[in-house]
């Protein structure tokens, strides 16, 4: 199988970050939501790809559930979640009769469908491809790397939660990069913490530091810790995307914006995206100078 | 051995294709022109000679999956205190079927234990009374060794677990799953005969119901009838101020409006309690650790459900 077609799609695109983690539930989808939408923020054009074909999460994220893809010459049009066409999704959410519809699918027709993905999609111009993966190191994500290998992808984040039982799987998962030659972007410890909104005291739900000790016993760049924020927690369940959650108030009139992409500037979670964001970046140029 | 050729058909076959389990495949007339017709028609086919082997080697015990289409709700978590709970007074046996990610061993606190070989087969590590363990995470040479494996090997190591390992008679099996429905989930449901049914474990929020929305319809598809819906960190009440928030909030009425829309039973709500992770992590059963907190006992209550349902069915 050639993958220069994989080559020629992705010329157009300067960044492509895999976002990895061996464990399941740990927030892959929403910290590569939030990294989009930090992204954006700053003035990026960004794709998110959705590799998750058994469990598709980023469409409801992003609030385009129902929507259909589209067939042009040129690939298969993205749906873009902001008016300025500034952020493009693509995942198998789009391509499912309906929200309840399994996908009982062996490896190689996963294959198959990551495939089409890289190949078959108009992205345009993009500044970074953001692509979501599921748990585990298999099919797809093997599929993946494969496929990309020729056009060498910048790296991977890796998302992990504090406690011992996710390490453990995020270490597979670090093994698993460097099996396959992966670089790795660093480490985000997601869920560390939750901030009582009744007393604001901090409990640990999940302990605490194991992420920023693992980076540091690999010697990993940490990209930083993120608490539990109920109002993310919201406005990536909510349908109307548009609505300023408040946990604390739910049923107060609620503020509204233009888009995801300025709503998430209002959650608290979003300063410390942003300096993700900015990290992220800073390393990448860094490593092409 | 229960019927998934409906679910094996791929979407895009073609009209009337007979699916590639069947004994016209790749020689129907549907099949003409198919791409994978010379894969369908030179595949050994007809039931799997192992088949009688592991129905014969398990039989007698109660199998119960715990399944979710979601990752990191609590499978594992469940599935071992479930396996612990109803130990105190049967035989169980834990397979551990999520090959990539197996977090079993950890979870009881067996990490450093080895499989053994005897004539009999591989025989399973022993945790407590009552409770065997067989999990990829005893085979490997350290734990941040990642098992890079398509699906058909990990079929192969799942189809080990089930015929060669040595468990004695048990009163119940209980499968911890990865998240997804795919090659393990097809694996379990086409080598066992006879099981039980399925407990979907799943969090409050919405993201996570769609996953499970979607292992439900799989559970369908594969004719496994489903036990009941287990609702994990269902609220969070602060030690400083016992003010309960919902950290995952149930922006679509939870578990229990899920259930009611797909008409299936729910069988109870678990607090989020943080000594629940703790335990885990110290590989400590949080039965016997924090007996009297109200996670024990909804653990403990929907243990007795399952008992019941699993026991009646006989």
């Amino acid at each position: 199988m050639s993958n220069t077609d994989v080559g020629e799609r992705l010329a157009s695109i300067k960044h492509v970050i895999l976002v990895l983690s061996g464990k399941g539930g740990v927030g892959k989808s929403s910290c590569t939501v939030q990294l989009a939408l930090s992204l954006v923020n700053q003035g990026h054009k960004v794709g998110v790809l959705d590799i998750d074909l058994c469990g598709p999460s980023i469409p409801r994220m992003l609030g385009l559930e129902n929507q259909q893809i589209h067939q042009a010459t040129a690939g298969w049009v993205p749906v873009f979640a902001d008016a300025d066409k500034r952020l493009a999704c693509m995942s198998i959410g789009f391509l499912l009769p309906s929200k309840d519809s399994s996908v009982v699918w062996r490896g190689p027709k996963k294959n198959a469908m990551i495939k089409q993905f890289l190949t078959d999609v108009y992205w345009g111009d993009l500044d970074y491809l953001l692509i979501d993966t599921p748990p585990g190191t298999s099919d797809e994500h093997l599929a993946a790397v494969e496929y990309l290998q020729e056009w060498n992808p910048d790296g991977a984040v890796i998302v992990t939660t504090p406690q011992a039982v996710a390490l453990s799987d995020v270490k597979k998962e670090i093994n698993f990069c460097e099996k396959v030659g992966l670089p790795i972007l660093g480490l985000i410890e997601n869920m560390s913490g939750f901030v009582c909104p009744h007393c604001a005291e901090c409990t640990n739900v999940f302990s605490t530091g194991g992420g920023e000790g693992l980076a540091k016993h690999l010697d990993l760049p940490f990209l930083g810790r993120t608490p539990i924020d109920p109002n993310l927690v919201m406005l990536l369940e909510q349908e109307d995307k548009t609505q300023v959650p408040n946990v604390n108030d739910p049923d107060a009139e609620k503020e509204i914006t233009g888009s995801i992409v300025e709503t998430y500037q209002r959650c608290e979670l979003s300063k410390i995206f942003a300096g993700i964001a900015k990290h992220l970046e800073e390393s990448l140029s860094n490593k092409e100078q | 051995m229960a019927d998934v050729t409906a679910a094996t058909i791929p979407a895009n076959a073609p009209e009337h294709c007979p699916g590639p389990e069947s004994s016209t495949a790749g020689k129907a007339s549907s099949c003409e022109g198919c791409p994978n017709q010379t894969i369908c028609a030179t595949q050994a086919r007809g039931p799997d000679p192992d088949l009688p082997i592991i129905s014969e080697r398990l039989s007698g015990a109660h199998k119960i999956l715990v399944l979710s289409g979601k990752g990191g709700v609590g499978k594992s978590t469940f599935a071992s205190v479930l396996s612990q709970g109803l130990a105190q007074s049967s035989e169980v046996g834990l397979v551990d079927v999520d090959i990539c990610g197996p977090s079993v061993p950890k979870l009881l606190g067996c990490e450093n234990e080895q499989v053994h070989q005897s004539s009999n087969g591989w025989s399973p590590v022993y945790v407590q009374d009552g409770l065997s363990v067989m999990s990829v995470g005893f085979m490997l040479p350290s734990d941040s060794e990642s098992v890079v494996w398509r699906g058909p090997r990990k079929t192969g190591m799942i189809k080990q677990f089930l015929r060669d390992v040595d468990w004695g008679q048990l009163d119940y099996m209980v499968f911890d799953t990865p998240p997804g429905t795919s090659d393990e989930h097809l694996a379990v449901v086409q080598l066992l005969s006879g099981i039980s049914g399925a407990v979907l474990v799943t969090t409050p929020q919405e993201v996570a119901l769609q996953d499970v929305r979607k292992e439900i319809d799989f559970c369908r598809k594969a004719k496994v009838p489903i036990i009941g819906v287990v609702e994990n960190m269902s609220g969070f009440v602060c030690p400083g101020c016992q003010g309960e928030s919902r950290i995952f909030y149930p922006s679509t009425g939870g578990a229990k409006k899920m259930c009611e829309e797909l008409r299936v039973p729910l069988l109870g709500s678990i607090p989020l309690d943080p000594r629940i992770g703790r335990a885990c992590d110290f590989g400590s059963s949080f039965l016997d650790t924090c007996a009297d907190s109200p996670a024990a006992t909804a653990y403990l209550d929907i243990i007795a459900q399952i008992k019941k349902i699993v026991n009646h069915q006989t």
